[in-house]
Order: C-alpha cells, then structure tokens, then sequence
C-alpha cells in the first residue's frame, strides 16, 4: 500500500529546463510546490570537475549523464506490421536523467520558431494549395503566432544567456544575422561566438553560392555574463566537451545553473530526486487528477503526492508515456485515426557531406556547443520554392562543430580500410584536415509514425514501456535527399582536397546517434478532437493536467527545439499565474 | 610522464603460460621490461589465457606497429578490454536486459541476451572454433594474412560461427572496444603515453582556449602537447 503524503497545491515531474521554468515561475505565487526527479542531484562542483568531466569513454561512449535504458526505455519498429523490440541502449538520441535532464548537456543551439512553423499548414495551403499536402501527413497549425511567442523567446535568451547576432530587429535587417527570422524587439543577450576555421570556410562558400551565412545562436556564454535573475554564467573556453557533457565553466546556459538554483531558493518550493514518477492519479470521473504516484527509488517505498494541479515536465517522450500510463486522453489509434496521445510522433532529418582538405588543419576540438556557421535559406526562406521538389520542411545547413574528441571523431577517406596500418596513416593525416557540411531536417507528422504502450515489454516497475513508431515517409526522404545535394553543392564551394559520397538515412535506425529532438505525442492545438493540450499545454481531457515539452509539437522543424520548448513553458506559467491559479479549469 | 613498456604479451611469455606465441613475428618486438613501475598495473582481471591470448592477436593485427605508433598491445589496447570486459560496461550496466529475445531487423539494434562480457566470450570461443575446423589452429596462430581474412569475414558478417552467434555482433564489440583502447584518455589503461592522440593531434583534456579559437582559425595547426586526467589530478 503506497504511503499517502500531505497534500501541496502543485507537483511538477521533471526538474530539467521545463520543470525548473515551472518551479522559477510558480514559485512566487505562494503555491506549495513539490517537484520529483528520477533522478540524482547535479552540481558544477561535485559533478562536472575538470579533469573528471573531460571524460569520452565515460560520457559520450557510455552515455553516464543520460537515461539508464536498463530501468526504463522505449521500444522501436519501423513500421506497424513489424514487431517492436526495445531500444537495449542508447544510440539514435540522448535523453537526459538527473537534475538539469538533457539540459545539462545539451549543445546549447537556441532557434525562434517563426510562422512558417506555427502556422504551418496554412501556410503551405495558401502558397501551393491544399492538395500539396499529402493525404496521411496531419499537418496542422499550433494554435499560437510567432508574435504571441515572441516575449517569451526574448526571456528565454536572456535566461540561458545565448550568443548570437539579430537578423531583423524591429523588422529591420541586420547584417550578419539571419535574414530569415521573425521580427524581434532585441537582439541576443550576448555577441556571437568566436568563429572557427570551419565555419569561416563555410561562410565564404555560401556568400559565394549567394546564400545568407551567420552565426548560429546557442547558450554557450561569448563573454561572462548576468542574467536577470543574476546567475552568473563564465565565459567559454572552447574545450570541445559541450554535448554530453556538463560544463565546468558555468558557459553553457543550463537549467542547473540558472533557472533551478533560482527556484530552489524559494521555501515554497521542494525538489525530491530519486523520485520516479509511475502515473498521475485521477479521480473516479477521469476527469480530474488529484496527484501522482511514485516510488522513491532508493528504498523503493511507493507514495502517493496529492495536489491541485500537476505539470508534467519530463522529457517529450516520458510526458506522453505518462499520459498513456494514467489514461489521460484518448490514445491514437492509427488503423481508425481516431485518438491523439501518441500520434503526430516526430524526429529529424539529417544529412552530410564529409569532405578533406590537405594542408589545412581545422584543430575540430577547439569548439564548444553551437559554433559553427549555418544557413536558412532552404527552412525559413519562403521565398525557396518547395513546388518543383514537391515536399514540405526543409533543411538547416551547417559547418562548424562541437568538438574532435576522438572515439567518436576520426573521418578516413571513403575506401580506407578500418584497421591496421594504412587506416592509422590515413586517419593521422585527416583528423586535423577533415570537415563535413551537415544539414538538419524537418519531419512532417505521418498517420503511421506514433507513440503508445508496448504490449510486451515492461520497465524496471512492470510498467509498459513506449513503444515507438516511426520511419522517414516519402516526403522526409525527398527533403532528406536535397539537403544531401545541397551539402555537396556548398561543399565543393569550399575546394576540398577530397570528397566522401554525401549521406543521408534511407530508414530510420535506432543505432548511430543522430538528434535528441523528439518531437509530438502529446500536441498542442485550438480543437479538443485533434489536440491534446490547448495553447496553454493544458489537458483537454484532464484540466489540471499540463503537459510542458516537446510533446506539444504538431511537427518537427529544421531547428533545435529548446527555444520554443522554453517559451511554450513561459507562456503556460504565466497564464497559470496569472489565469488558472485565480479560477482552476480549462483555460480555453 | 613517461610509462614503461611492458606489453601483456611480455607478461604471458615471462610467466610461461602461454603457447604459441613465441614464434610469432610480433614477439620478437617485445622490449625489456622497464624498471619503473606501470602506472596501470599488468595482468588480466576477466580474460582467461586462451582468451588473452586472442585479443593480444586480434589487437596487435589491427593496430600493428609501425612509424606512428607502437603495435596495440604495446599501447594497452588488450588492457583496456580487460579492464571494461571486467568492469561494470561489461557486465551489462546500461543495457535492457529482458526477453523476449527476438533477432529484429538492424535498425532495431542490439537484441542478444549477452553482456558484452558474455559475448565478447562466446565470440572468441566460436571464431577460435571456427578457425580450428578450417585453418587447424587457433586464431592467434594464423598467418597475417589469414586474421585479415577472418577479421573482414566477420565485419561482413560472411562468417558463419559454429555456435550460431552473429558474426557482426561479435566484430562489432570487438571493433568498438579496440577503438576505445586506443583513443581514450589512457587512465582506462589504453592509449599508453597518450600514443594515439599524438599520433592525430588531439590536445586532450584541456581548458581553456577562449584566445586559441582566435588564434588557430585560419588553418595553421593547434601544437600537440595532449593533456590527459592523470596529468591534471
């Protein structure tokens, strides 16, 4: 029988970005708040000391900072017709675990997702017509404008401390930044990054192609830095351990030492780690939850945490294996269509272009998170005709880097042997001479990509584990093959030395690493029977129930998704401090 | 810092357990043993002799050596696979470890009930088999060009095992753990002498390059003096 605790006024599962957003926010209402990580304590300190954090075997090998699949993880197909089996390890993508969660190592790229993204759907109708949008992609608006967003972009900026340079201030083009984003009131906290020999190349190639270069926008710190809760961020020093790892620097713009600490100073709110949230508790209507369940992890003991309102923060996929577990909403099915929790299920496209450069040394671990140069001319650029190659998204495209470490990092020339001495003379000669041109994918949602509960295999808890559909349809493989194309055109731009056949994923494999950018589940929308959460990220089903993430997602974009993550999670605070807390119930 | 170079291989032949490998071209380039002591210490925690003995041959075939570094075994490689096979990697840590065992397709990943400690086991067992049947002896007693032929046989999963394991699953942690002997900071007792970041150029695990990034941006090359966690602790 599980102990039943005090009652408080919130519970918030989770204490990465989103949940620390939450805790930050709610915490000066005067709401009692709990907040329950799986997970352990992370500190600077304690956690992230240099030499101990500069570590590749430990922390982008074996993966140390990120979930434990042995407890908990998902199970794959490509397809309904197969049968899943579960993801035994970490490959494809990277969620995190612990305080901070994946925002402790995550790179740091910081986009605004603009119109030609939140209104997707009409905006593809208007310029090519509603019959260009094929009949199993459920394309749909989100519901909110890049306008209402905007605010709570500029917070999140200045939050995470990100560095990058505007490109239309006040809807007056900046030179150097993205000509293609939407209007914003300020520019980054923070001047670009120091660019790198890659990205220079890059630069002047794409200039030369015509195309619009800048620096891509990222929370590694370019200078020290205050942000306006007075957190302290160090300046960064490049050290080429950013994703995966945790910065030793204070550089990187985390939950950790941002929005969490400032939380943690308020008495109204609680973190409690090592506490594994099972599933939201609902009353005998269904219709309204009065806690959540779960087992602290370290004795085992089950408990139960009753409150008013309960957010969900975890990562996007365990928002929504949460709902599926505690039967909010009504699960997709995807042989009627009827249903949403589970569908609009999203990844990223990818695509590259290795290529070699003798005599030139691009030193690729002098680097850190974001840096690079990067272009958006085939994303965000409406005036990039999609007609002629007949998909809908489009391709971010990059060079630059995170770093050179060198398990992971060592591209030989096509046609190198794998061992012995020819492949140590060819990869002596072209660790420091090679650079690929990398591109990021949109993928539209698809009737047969989806999430639900596996019918076999059980977590550590015997509790179902998600079960994940998905594959590359026909319209992300075009998009995919393009970008591919592109990556070939802007490299032989830059005159290498030698070129690798350009790559791009014909299916989707669980193994190579390829993005943490899971998207949908749990998505966001203006109607009950095609969303499963209003604007505000709020149960359609269950009103004291917000679902904060990635899981909101209609579709998937061609950039990071931590931005709007974060300004969804802003706009849903503010209207529960300002609208829920003063009348409970559905806010739209 | 500099370490000595005592190879595994110098061990097994000083202790006398091991067969086979005397005549081997590679033994004949064991150095004497140093006379300060290693800061990994020698001997195998997980590998039985006859295992020990083939992943020193599988190692010294894929990193032999040459102008660019000393041969794998020489650099701790076959240390290194002990020490993981033996520690908490090997035995499972991290990996979903409940049936049903079902074979999937590849891009469902990894679905063998084994640790990479079991099947790092059963891979040599099985290739040792396989090579007994057709060569007439073990692995570590082929020719150079027979391991070649067996090592790509298996990356190609054109080799069938006598026990029915995937060749590739086998080549696949054999293959991983090499490289991660190589190139990881040399605590893990691989990558002696930070060989294998000299030989690329990767400074290691350093700090603070704020100014570097400016100065080393116009294609001239980083200077390689590689830091490691034992030079910083």
């Amino acid at each position: 029988m599980a102990r039943r605790l005090p009652p408080v006024d919130i519970v918030i599962v989770g204490m990465g970005w989103t949940g620390g957003i939450m805790a930050r926010e709610l915490g000066p209402t005067g709401q009692k708040i709990v907040v329950l990580e799986r997970g352990g304590p992370r500190s600077t300190e304690e956690d992230f000391a240099v030499p101990l954090i500069r570590d590749e075997l430990r922390f982008a090998q074996r993966t140390d900072l990120m979930m434990d699949t042995a407890k908990d993880t998902v199970s794959v197909r490509n397809n309904p017709t197969e049968e899943a089996l579960p993801m035994r390890r970490l490959g494809s993508f990277l969620p995190g675990e612990g305080v901070g969660g994946a925002g402790a190592h995550w790179n740091g790229v910081s986009w605004r997702w603009a119109d030609h993204d939140l209104k997707i759907r009409s905006t593809y109708e208007a310029r090519y017509g509603a019959k260009f949008i094929p009949d199993d992609m459920p394309l749909c608006d989100w519901g909110v404008s890049y306008a209402e967003l905007e605010p709570y972009y500029e917070k999140f900026e200045y939050i995470a401390g990100v560095s990058g340079k505007a490109g239309n201030l006040r809807g007056r083009l900046q030179p150097g930044g993205n000509p293609f984003e939407g209007a914003r009131k300020r520019d980054y906290p923070l001047p670009p990054l120091t660019e790198n020999y890659a990205g220079r190349l890059f630069t002047e190639a794409t200039k030369g192609l015509g195309l619009h270069p800048f620096a891509r926008p990222t929370a590694n710190a370019s200078r020290p830095y205050v942000n306006p809760d007075g957190m302290q961020l160090g300046q960064c020093q490049y050290c080429g351990f950013c994703e995966r790892f945790g910065c030793e620097s204070n550089a990187k713009g985390s939950p950790n030492i941002t929005v969490i600490p400032v939380a943690l100073k308020n008495p109204n709110v609680e973190l409690r780690n090592w506490s594994w949230v099972q599933k939201v508790m609902l009353d005998s209507t269904g219709k309204k939850a009065v806690g959540v369940a779960y087992v602290n992890v370290q004795t085992g003991e089950e408990l139960e945490q009753p409150a008013d309102l309960v957010i969900l923060c975890a990562y996007g996929l365990s928002n929504v294996h949460l709902m599926l577990l505690s039967g909010i909403g009504k699960p997709y099915d995807p042989q009627s269509g009827v249903g949403v929790i589970g569908s609009h299920y999203a990844y990223q496209g990818t695509a590259s272009q290795q290529m070699f450069f003798e005599g030139k040394n691009f030193n690729p671990f002098l680097a850190t998170g974001g840096l690079g140069a990067i272009i958006d001319d085939y994303h965000a650029d409406q005036g990039f005709d999609r007609g002629p190659l007949g998909y809908i998204g489009g391709s971010t495209i990059t060079a630059g880097g995170s770093g050179g470490r060198p398990i992971g990092y060592r591209p030989t020339p096509a046609g190198t042997p794998a061992w012995g001495s020819d492949w140590k003379r060819a990869t002596a000669k072209w660790y420091q001479s090679a650079l690929s041109v990398n591109a990021l994918g949109a993928v539209m949602p698809h009737r047969q990509n989806f999430l639900d509960l596996d019918p076999t295999y059980r977590n550590r808890f015997g509790q179902p584990l998600l079960r994940m559909t998905f594959d590359f349809k026909d319209n992300d493989q075009k998009q995919n093959r393009h970008a591919a194309e592109l990556c070939t055109q802007i490299g032989k731009a830059m005159n290498p030395t030698r070129v690798n056949p350009a790559f791009y994923p014909r299916s989707w494999s669980v193994v190579p690493y390829q993005s943490t950018h899971n998207t949908g589940g749990a998505i966001m929308g203006r109607e009950p029977g095609t969303s499963a959460v209003n604007t505000w990220l709020q149960s359609w089903d269950v009103s004291n129930v917000f679902v904060v993430g990635a899981s909101a997602f209609p579709h998937n974009s061609a950039y990071n998704p931590t931005g709007p993550v974060a300004a969804l999670a802003y706009r849903t605070a503010e209207a529960i401090r300002d609208r829920y807390l003063k009348r409970p119930g559905l806010l739209a | 810092m500099s370490q000595p170079k005592v190879g595994r291989r110098a061990l097994l032949l000083l202790a006398g357990g091991v067969a086979g490998t005397a005549g081997s071209p590679a033994a004949a380039q064991v150095p004497a043993a140093a006379a300060a002591s290693p800061a990994v210490p020698v001997g195998y925690t997980f590998l039985k002799p006859s295992e020990a003995v083939f992943v020193e041959a599988v190692v010294t075939h894929m990193i032999p050596a040459d102008e660019l570094t000393p041969d794998g075994v020489e650099l701790g490689i076959a240390t290194f696979i002990d020490r993981a096979l033996a520690g908490s990697w090997g035995k499972g840590d991290r990996l979903y470890m409940h049936g049903p065992w079902k074979t999937g397709t590849p891009n469902q990943g990894y679905q063998l009930p084994m640790t990479p400690a079991e099947l790092y086991r059963a891979g040599i067992a099985q290739t040792n088999a396989w090579c007994e049947t057709t060569h007439g002896k073990t692995f570590d007693r082929l020719t150079a060009t027979e391991k070649e032929t067996v090592l790509q046989d298996l990356s190609q999963a054109r080799l069938k095992l006598p026990g029915g394991l995937p060749a590739r699953a086998f080549f696949d942690v054999v293959y991983q753990t090499v490289m991660e002997g190589m190139f990881a900071d040399p605590i893990y007792g691989g990558n002696r002498d930070k060989a294998a970041w000299k030989m690329v150029g990767f400074p290691g695990v350093m700090a603070n390059n704020a100014q570097n990034i400016a100065i080393f941006n116009d294609g001239r090359r980083f200077p390689n003096e590689p830091v490691s966690i034992a030079d910083m602790s």
